[in-house]
């Protein structure tokens, strides 16, 4: 029948979670750089405390600008609710602390970030938490890796660097079979591009420091909750549905039907972690939300155009974006992404690692650094960078090359960025005779 | 709490303390494609002062053994069973939509054993349209969807429910969506909706309640305006609350319906 519906993707990025300030008329989001807020009365502190009421009491836990940030990207995701966190890594543990603990075990793609991958690999091992990798595009490992002590399975939407895409439909149903939740990172895919819970995921993070931000300028995570993980059911998740000695006995499941991941997540993980987001990162997160939409159409027109100009160029090997026929997941992203495959991807350069060195040394407009998601061009060598602590079995276990570059597509014209290349791969060229 | 009603498990949140008999009770009723956790705030303040809490879910719903009850008048006297079940004699009744419905039909049995009536987000008669109906069979995630986005009136709910943070559209919709997928042998939409729109007795129960009566409205709600209210509570002399809200109350504007509830259950 013909009826109203919720407002479009352009129109929640920037409506969704906030109205005109009630208090001074503002239209655009105040600002909340307050620690604390001041209780109406004792009783409306106690049952602020005993949530008996909703509102913010001390910003570590919540507050305002923060909590606009939260309703926004779950309104763009498809979720319940979301928490703003001081880092995408910090996101990372709050889901993994939230639903595990010593003896718990982990089944990851091994395509993963490498601050991922150290967390799971040796961090968490020495809190007792294990994790298997497996190759995401290995249906059957994902499934055999699971065991009794298994809590989530967890990968990237677009593995780093190589662009593995997720069969997220497979891999969730292979965790819900199992009784287990599907997390995914999806900092490489804002939901513009891929909405991960419509795939079947129930819990998505992402480092908002990357698209979402847009602009080089804060470091922040996002964690946001489906809503569709029945932890009740699963009887794997005493944290969730059993009585917590932490919160006067409180049964989250009991609490919130849907959303008690997120409170067990704000009222142990924020409460006694601590990594909470400044309210002034997620303002401009927020300003970066705004745009998004026109910056990941501009992001994806220009990595297509830089991504053909290397594919044709004779002193590239190989490019790995998942819009290329010559990718392995290709079929995949083209039915799971279909508005494109996002503005990172890597190429490995014909050559020795001294015309790697000449060609990103003579770059102009990319600049060299450990980012991705910038709205300026960026360029790195992951194996001495963001993946130097692999040895050499491990980074091509991960898809890495010795020569392998990354580069992050900005929103400069396209026709600038195309010279730049050219330019760095005639250094590189010159760097080789 | 776990209760045997007529024969079948129930389910009662009891706002984080134990039941305590003892205390005035109140039990909240939910409405359709919902459950108890609609309620949690208001139920939670009111079991820590000095009130005795049954948030339930009604059967096949929530962690309520099915099968779903047909009608209202069903419903209120499973409502009344599980008051026996607890060991209370007497309750306040909180309804929320289906559930104030639900909520009036129990109030109005004999004997009398309502406190206090308490009709959220209600209107008489609730009816259905035949289109909603259709697409409900046709597609009911499409229905679904098209009653969250009737049911919700802003992009902006503060503070959020059950705390910051919380998208209301998001979480209403899951809401729904968990309760249709946990009946899988019915359509738990067409269902619900359907027990609304048959209600006809509501006139009849208001000539018998004979507690004070409290209607908490909101003004933008569009599943059941307050203008459609008018006669029932008239019936009911009822002291109505009108709240900037749509029609999900409790999550809208829930310091709003803490104040209204105080007020009917002082």
């Amino acid at each position: 029948m013909p009826g109203p519906s919720d407002p479009g993707f352009d129109t929640l990025a920037l409506h969704a979670g906030a109205a005109p300030d009630p208090a001074t008329g503002a239209r655009a989001v105040p600002i909340h750089l307050s620690t604390s807020f001041v209780f109406e009365s004792s009783e409306h502190a106690a049952s602020l405390f005993n949530m008996e009421r909703s509102g913010h009491v001390y910003s570590r836990i919540s507050n305002p600008t923060n909590a606009v940030l939260e309703e926004r990207i779950a309104a763009l995701e498809g979720g319940v609710g979301a928490i703003a966190t001081a880092s995408g890594q910090a996101a990372l543990h709050l889901a993994i602390s939230t639903l595990a603990g010593a003896g718990s075990h982990i089944v990851a793609s091994s395509a993963l970030y490498g601050g991922s991958h150290n967390l799971l690999d040796y961090t968490l091992r020495r809190f007792g938490i294990a994790t298997t990798f497996v190759k995401p595009g290995a249906i059957d490992a994902w499934r055999e890796a699971i065991r009794p002590e298994t809590r989530l399975l967890f990968g990237e939407t677009l593995g780093n660097p190589g662009l593995d895409v997720l069969d997220i439909p497979t891999v969730a149903a292979i965790a819900h079979d199992a009784k287990l939740p599907l997390l995914v990172d999806s900092t490489f895919t804002p939901p513009w591009l891929l909405k991960p819970f419509d795939h079947g995921a129930d819990l998505v993070f992402h480092s908002a420091t990357k698209f979402l931000s847009g602009h080089g300028t804060v470091v922040g995570g996002l964690l946001v909750d489906s809503g569709q993980f029945d932890w009740a059911a699963s009887r794997r998740f005493p944290e969730l549905s059993e009585p917590y000695a932490g919160f006067h006995g409180m049964v989250f499941a009991e609490e919130s039907t849907t959303g008690a991941f997120l409170l067990r997540a704000r009222r142990e993980g924020l409460r006694d972690f601590g990594a909470c987001m400044s309210p002034h990162t997620a303002w401009l997160i927020l300003q970066g939300i705004e745009t998004l939409p026109l910056r990941m159409e501009r992001h994806v027109a220009n990595t297509r155009k830089l991504v053909d100009f290397l594919a044709a160029h004779p002193m590239v090997a190989r490019v790995g974006y998942p819009e290329l026929p010559s990718h392995p997941d290709h079929i995949l992203a083209k039915r799971l992404l279909p508005r494109g495959c996002g503005a990172v991807f890597s190429f490995d350069l014909k050559g020795s690692r001294t015309q790697g060195k000449a060609f990103i040394e003579a770059l102009k407009i990319f600049s060299h650094l450990a980012n991705v998601g910038d709205c300026r061009s960026l360029v790195i060598h992951p194996a001495t960078t963001t993946h130097f602590r692999m040895d050499d079995a491990a980074l091509a276990r991960a898809g890495i090359g010795p020569g392998t570059i990354r580069l992050s597509i900005g929103l400069e014209d396209a026709d600038d960025l195309i010279d730049d290349l050219k330019r760095a791969l005639r250094a590189a060229e010159k760097a080789g005779a | 709490m776990e209760l045997q009603v007529q024969g079948r498990r129930a389910y009662a949140y009891t706002g984080g303390k134990p039941f305590d008999a003892a205390l005035p009770t109140v039990v909240f009723l939910h409405g359709a494609l919902n459950d108890h956790s609609v309620w949690t705030l208001p139920a939670r303040w009111l079991a820590h002062h000095g009130h005795a809490v049954l948030a339930v879910d009604e059967p096949g719903h929530g962690r309520s053994e099915g099968p779903p009850l047909d009608s209202v008048e069903a419903l209120s006297e499973w409502t009344l069973a599980l008051l026996d079940a607890a060991g209370a004699r007497e309750a306040a009744f909180v309804g929320h939509s289906m559930g104030s419905l639900i909520a009036l039909e129990a109030a109005a049995r004999p004997p009398a054993r309502a406190r206090r009536l308490v009709m959220v987000g209600t209107a008489y008669p609730m009816k259905v349209s035949d289109a909603l109906f259709k697409t409900a069979r046709e597609a009911p995630l499409k229905a679904i969807d098209l009653v969250n986005s009737l049911s919700v009136s802003t992009h902006a709910s503060k503070p959020g429910h059950p705390g910051p943070g919380t998208w209301l559209h998001g979480a209403n919709r899951a809401l729904m969506r968990r309760m249709q997928a946990g009946q899988p042998q019915i359509n738990l939409f067409e269902h619900d909706f359907g027990v609304c729109d048959r209600y006809a007795n509501g006139l009849q129960a208001a000539a018998a309640v004979a507690c004070p009566v409290h209607f908490v409205l909101g003004s933008a709600d569009q599943m059941t305006a307050p203008k459609v209210t008018r006669e029932i509570a008239t019936a009911l002399k009822a002291r109505v609350h009108t709240l900037p809200s749509g029609h999900c109350l409790m999550q809208e504007a829930p310091d709003g319906v803490l104040n209204a509830l105080r007020a009917a259950l002082a």
